[in-house]
Order: structure tokens, then C-alpha cells, then sequence
């Protein structure tokens, strides 16, 4: 999981998680299968057949605003996307992302300078993630240990596993 | 930070509420946390609702299951979509009922999470997680407390602890009186069409000042709970006559008082003045998009709903009821009330406000979070427009992707109701 490599998808600024995955889907089922045939729905209703595994999200500022539903990340992570990265992050979004082991990057001024369909490769451990397409470099914004341990083991879950205690 | 006794932390003017309440809720107190450190804390009150529980039932036997830390602690409320509207959705009732039953956590179904917590758990220097983003409402009484998701729900009910990094602070003062028409919620809304949907992303605001002194408790209530439309991480009011006249009414007592110190350094300080503001409106699709009602003024609407945990309880209900005594909704438009909880329905109903709404026109539904979340009791339709008491105008939100929301006040949706079109609440008060 160190280094991911995928094509980009772009979206805008102020993501909300009921754009991600509406209400309507979540309230149903816990299925992250059946989540990802409706993920980004609210802003691209054929996303969730043009996504492939691997992929890459790139996204402006206050990805994932709005409600605590962990559907959105888990939709995003089940329809493929490796990795998202973008301007900022809601707090809210950013903590499930990392708990689920999605790999979520803030990286500053990367949005401008990417298309979509360009490359990114990302070197999670580096924090550095680099634009293939177009050969240009970018630094994350650095992770606390203890959130980098937590992806690094795939989610909360795994780590609880492992350790048989919660993050001290 | 060198060692210090929690008793000195608290009595520090140099410490923020944020800093001050996750040094004394450490599971290990060794050092005073400041601003951007992680604290490893200790919870005094876990809390999800049917749209997060499920899933965070799933992760619970993920991690390895076993018994809860302590169910006394933990709290499930079956409120998004109450009464189920369908089958799957009564599956993961089931699961949650079924769950907690075994478990011996208390369900409580049929009333809006926010507003359970505020009647029945919420006191001051309590830390409060809770699987849903609104969960900043409760620091109206002077508690933390934050939104997480559903694994971090899980790995609470296991062991009762969770990190938190120590937000910095905002403080906003509220000075002056509110004028005729303008309430808590347009302050809100004011606050941040200033700030940004990221204005206090990751952070604490604090809310101060002569105008916060004199809410209520449900109108604090509103305005912590609408910090989270802002990003804040929690919102507090700082503990005071109201909050212990509050306490005094349901019976409980502060876990602890905890003041923001006043030199304690914090990283925006903004004042507004209340007399000066105006009925305000969130246009689609941004909560920050905010106006003056004045410019929206006209704007048709097919649907007006009272309710959810951001302007739902009795003295919203009392505002609507005033502007609608003796006067018709607009034929052809829906007026929504839901009441927060039970409680508010009780007292709604004996007070005769009920009466009032029912003769005017309105359907009074049971307490859910239904239509705020558009799962259920007023789903839009294609392109159909609405004006809401809640907190979140988002594409889809409230039903069809090309429906469109606008947040105001419970008396600016009563006005509109009334109207058929977008209206100020002023010329009927």
C-alpha cells in the first residue's frame, strides 16, 4: 500500500458526504458493495460505472463536509479509489477515512495543477505525491504517527486486532 | 508542558474551554494538552443514531466484540428515519435493538438524538462523542462534545477512549440586542456566510458575549449545533445562570465548570452585532451562501419545514405557532412541523401550540429527523423548492438532486409558508 499509482478524477470544492453517498442509499444497507453503485452519484450519476480500481480522486477544499456518515468514505473505498487527495479535508470525513484505511493526503495547490486522466503516483510513507503526467512533485501535509499506524495497518479494525487495545 | 494538577489547569486563565476539559478528561492526566497536541481521552457519554449504529455494530464485532465498556455509557437512538419507512431500513432497527438489548444499552426511538441528549444526559464538563455531526449541539450546557463515525463509535463501545487533537478556538461574541425577527439561528447563519463552510474546520468556537448570556439553553442549543456547519470540531457556551436554571428544571448536576480562561490564547476573535443583523437566509446549495431574506424575498416554494435537532424544540414551535395563529398556509404548499422529541410534542400539545399549527394548515408529523435528511415525511420532488428550519441546503439533501433548499428561521419558514414564496418573518410579528 506505500506507493499507489492511478488516473485522477477530479472534483471541486465543498464535497458533501450527501453528494457522496445520499441519505436515501445509506439509511438502507451497510453493504459497502452496494454503496459504491451509487457513490458521487449527487454530482456525476455515471461515476460509479466510469470508476475503476486504482483510481485516484483529487479534490479542492473541505472534501467530505457535512454529516459523521462513514457510507461515504466506505462507498469511495468500495467502488476502488485507492486514494484521495485534495486541498483540505472536514475533520469528520478525514478521521473515518483513515479508520476505514482509505488513504486521504492533504497536499496544498495540487488541485490547480492537475487534470483529470493525469497520473498521480503517491508514496504514502514519503508523504510525497507526484504528478506522472505531467512530472511535477507535490508534499503532503504531514500525518500524527499514530494516524499514519492506523492506515499502515489497513484501518482501525486491523490495528485494534492486532494490539488488542485502542490507540494510547 | 510540565506537570501540573488538573484543579490549576481549570482555574488557568491561560487555557481555552478546549484545552482545559481534554487535560482533565485524559486518560492518563500527566500534561496539560494545548492547542494541536493529541489527547487520549476518556468518554463520559457515547452516543448513535440508525443512520451510524448499524455499521458501527458490524465494526464492534469486527474489532472482537465481547461486551461493551460500559453500557451504562453508551446510548442508541432510533430517530432518522422513525418509524421505518421500509423493510431494510427496519432490518437495521432490528440489528440495533436486538444489539443493544443483549448489551444493556438503553434505545430510545422516536426522538431526534440532540435533543434526547439535551433533556435527558447532557451537564456541564461533560465529554460527549456521538455518531452523528451534530453532536456539537451540547455544548448549550457547557459539555465537549464532537461527531465521529461509526468504527470510531465502535472502538469507543469497546474500550471507552478515544484521541482527540485539542482544536484552537474561535471566539464569537455576540453583542446587542436581536432585533424583532431575528433569532439564534440567523446569527448562526450570519456567523458563517462570514467564516466559510471551512471556517472553523478542525476547530472550538466559543460562543461569548451580552446577546449569548441571555439565550435560552434551546437557543444556545442552535447555535452549537450550527457551528458544526462551519466545521467546528465542538461549540461551547460558556456555564452560567441560564445553564444552571437549565439544569436546575431537568435535575442534573455539572460533571464539572470549566471557564475559558481570558487570556488563554486563541486564533480568531470575531464580534458581531446583533442589532444590527436582519432575518437571514442559507440559499442553495451552500450553508454559507447566506443573505438577507430581503434578497430572496418572492422565491416560490412548494414545501416549508419546521423541525430537526438545529430548530425543532418548543420555543421554534411557539415562534411558528405565533405567526401562523388565525392565518392559512398557502394552498398548494406544505407546511412539515416535527417536533425534536417527544418532550417537545407533549408540551406542544398541552400548551395548545399543535392546535394552532393544525388549524393553519400544517401537518404535524412524530419526532425524526425525516425530512431534513429526506428519507421520509416530506421527500422533494424533481426541481421542487423548499424553505427549512435545518441545517444543511446540500444537492439532494432533502429528496430529487434538482430540488433546492433554503434555511431561514422557524419564523421566517412560518412566514413563508404562509406567503407561498420566500417572505420576512417581520411583517407578521
Amino acid at each position: 500500500m506505500s506507493v499507489i499509482r492511478g488516473r485522477v478524477w477530479k472534483f471541486g470544492d465543498n464535497v458533501d458526504t450527501d453528494v457522496i453517498i445520499p441519505f436515501k442509499y445509506k439509511a438502507k444497507t451497510i453493504d459497502p458493495q452496494e454503496l459504491a453503485q451509487h457513490v458521487m452519484e449527487g454530482i456525476d450519476p455515471h461515476f460509479p460505472k466510469k470508476v475503476r480500481p486504482g483510481d485516484i480522486i483529487v479534490a479542492g477544499r473541505n472534501f467530505g463536509c457535512g454529516s459523521s456518515r462513514e457510507q461515504a468514505p466506505l462507498a469511495i473505498k468500495a467502488a476502488g479509489i485507492a486514494a484521495v487527495v485534495a486541498e483540505s479535508f472536514a475533520r469528520i470525513f478525514f478521521r473515518n477515512a483513515i479508520n476505514i484505511g482509505l488513504p486521504v493526503l492533504e497536499v496544498k495547490g495540487i488541485f490547480e495543477k492537475t487534470d483529470e486522466g493525469d497520473v498521480l503516483e503517491i508514496d504514502l510513507h514519503q508523504g510525497m505525491v507526484k504528478n506522472l503526467s505531467k512530472g511535477l512533485s507535490f508534499k503532503a501535509s504531514s500525518m500524527p504517527d499514530m494516524l499514519m499506524e492506523i492506515l499502515k495497518e489497513g484501518g482501525l479494525v486491523n490495528y485494534i486486532k492486532k494490539r488488542r487495545a485502542c490507540p494510547q | 508542558m510540565t506537570l501540573m494538577n488538573v484543579k490549576e489547569v481549570l482555574d488557568s486563565e491561560e487555557f481555552t474551554f478546549a484545552e482545559k476539559i481534554l487535560t482533565m478528561k485524559q486518560v492518563e492526566p500527566k500534561d496539560v494538552k494545548r492547542a494541536g497536541e493529541i489527547a487520549i481521552v476518556s468518554v463520559d457519554l457515547a452516543a448513535g443514531q440508525d443512520g451510524t449504529t448499524p455499521l458501527a455494530i458490524r465494526v464492534f464485532e469486527e474489532m472482537g466484540g465481547g461486551k461493551v465498556w460500559d453500557p451504562s455509557k453508551i446510548l442508541f437512538v432510533i430517530d432518522h428515519t422513525y418509524p421505518s419507512s421500509s423493510a431494510e431500513i427496519s432490518s437495521l432497527h432490528k440489528l440495533m435493538r436486538s444489539f443493544a438489548y443483549k448489551q444493556g444499552i438503553r434505545v430510545v426511538e422516536g426522538s431526534v438524538i440532540h435533543q434526547v441528549i439535551l433533556e435527558e444526559y447532557a451537564v456541564p464538563g461533560m465529554l460527549i462523542v456521538g455518531a452523528d455531526s451534530h453532536t456539537t449541539t451540547h455544548g448549550a450546557v457547557g459539555a465537549f462534545a464532537t461527531g465521529i463515525g461509526s468504527t470510531e463509535l465502535a472502538a469507543v463501545m469497546l474500550e471507552g477512549r478515544i484521541w482527540l487533537k485539542v482544536p484552537s478556538t474561535i471566539r464569537v461574541r455576540l453583542e446587542g440586542p436581536l432585533p424583532k425577527g431575528v433569532y439564534a439561528k440567523d446569527v448562526a447563519l450570519h456567523v458563517i456566510g462570514e467564516i466559510g463552510a471551512e471556517g472553523a474546520n478542525y476547530k472550538s468556537i466559543e460562543w461569548t458575549g451580552e446577546t449569548t448570556s441571555k439565550l435560552s439553553v434551546a437557543s444556545r442549543a442552535t447555535l452549537c449545533n450550527m457551528s458544526m456547519e462551519a466545521g467546528a470540531k465542538n461549540a461551547v457556551v460558556e456555564y452560567d445562570a441560564v445553564t444552571e436554571e437549565y439544569l436546575k428544571e431537568v435535575g442534573r448536576n455539572p460533571m464539572a465548570i470549566i471557564r475559558s480562561g481570558r487570556k488563554a490564547e486563541v486564533e480568531d476573535e470575531l464580534c458581531v452585532e446583533c442589532s444590527k443583523l436582519e432575518p437571514m437566509v442559507a440559499a442553495p446549495s451552500r450553508v454559507d451562501n447566506v443573505k438577507p431574506v430581503g434578497e430572496v424575498e418572492g422565491t416560490p416554494i412548494d414545501q416549508a419545514f419546521v423541525g430537526s435537532c438545529t430548530n425543532g424544540r418548543l420555543e421554534d414551535l411557539i415562534e411558528v405557532a405565533k405567526i401562523l395563529r388565525g392565518r392559512r398556509v398557502k394552498e398548494g404548499v406544505r407546511l412539515i412541523v416535527t417536533p425534536a422529541s417527544r418532550k417537545v410534542y407533549m408540551d406542544a400539545l398541552r400548551l395548545g401550540v399543535l392546535e394552532v399549527l393544525f388549524e393553519a394548515g400544517a401537518v404535524v408529523t412524530n419526532p425524526t429527523c425525516g425530512a431534513c435528511v429526506g428519507t421520509h415525511l416530506g421527500v422533494l420532488g424533481e426541481g421542487e423548492v423548499a424553505i427549512s428550519s435545518s441545517n444543511r441546503n446540500f444537492v439532494g439533501r432533502m429528496g430529487h438532486p434538482s430540488s433546492k433548499v433554503y434555511l431561514a428561521s422557524p419564523a421566517t419558514v412560518a412566514a413563508s409558508a404562509i406567503k407561498g414564496a420566500i417572505a420576512d418573518p417581520r411583517e407578521f410579528l
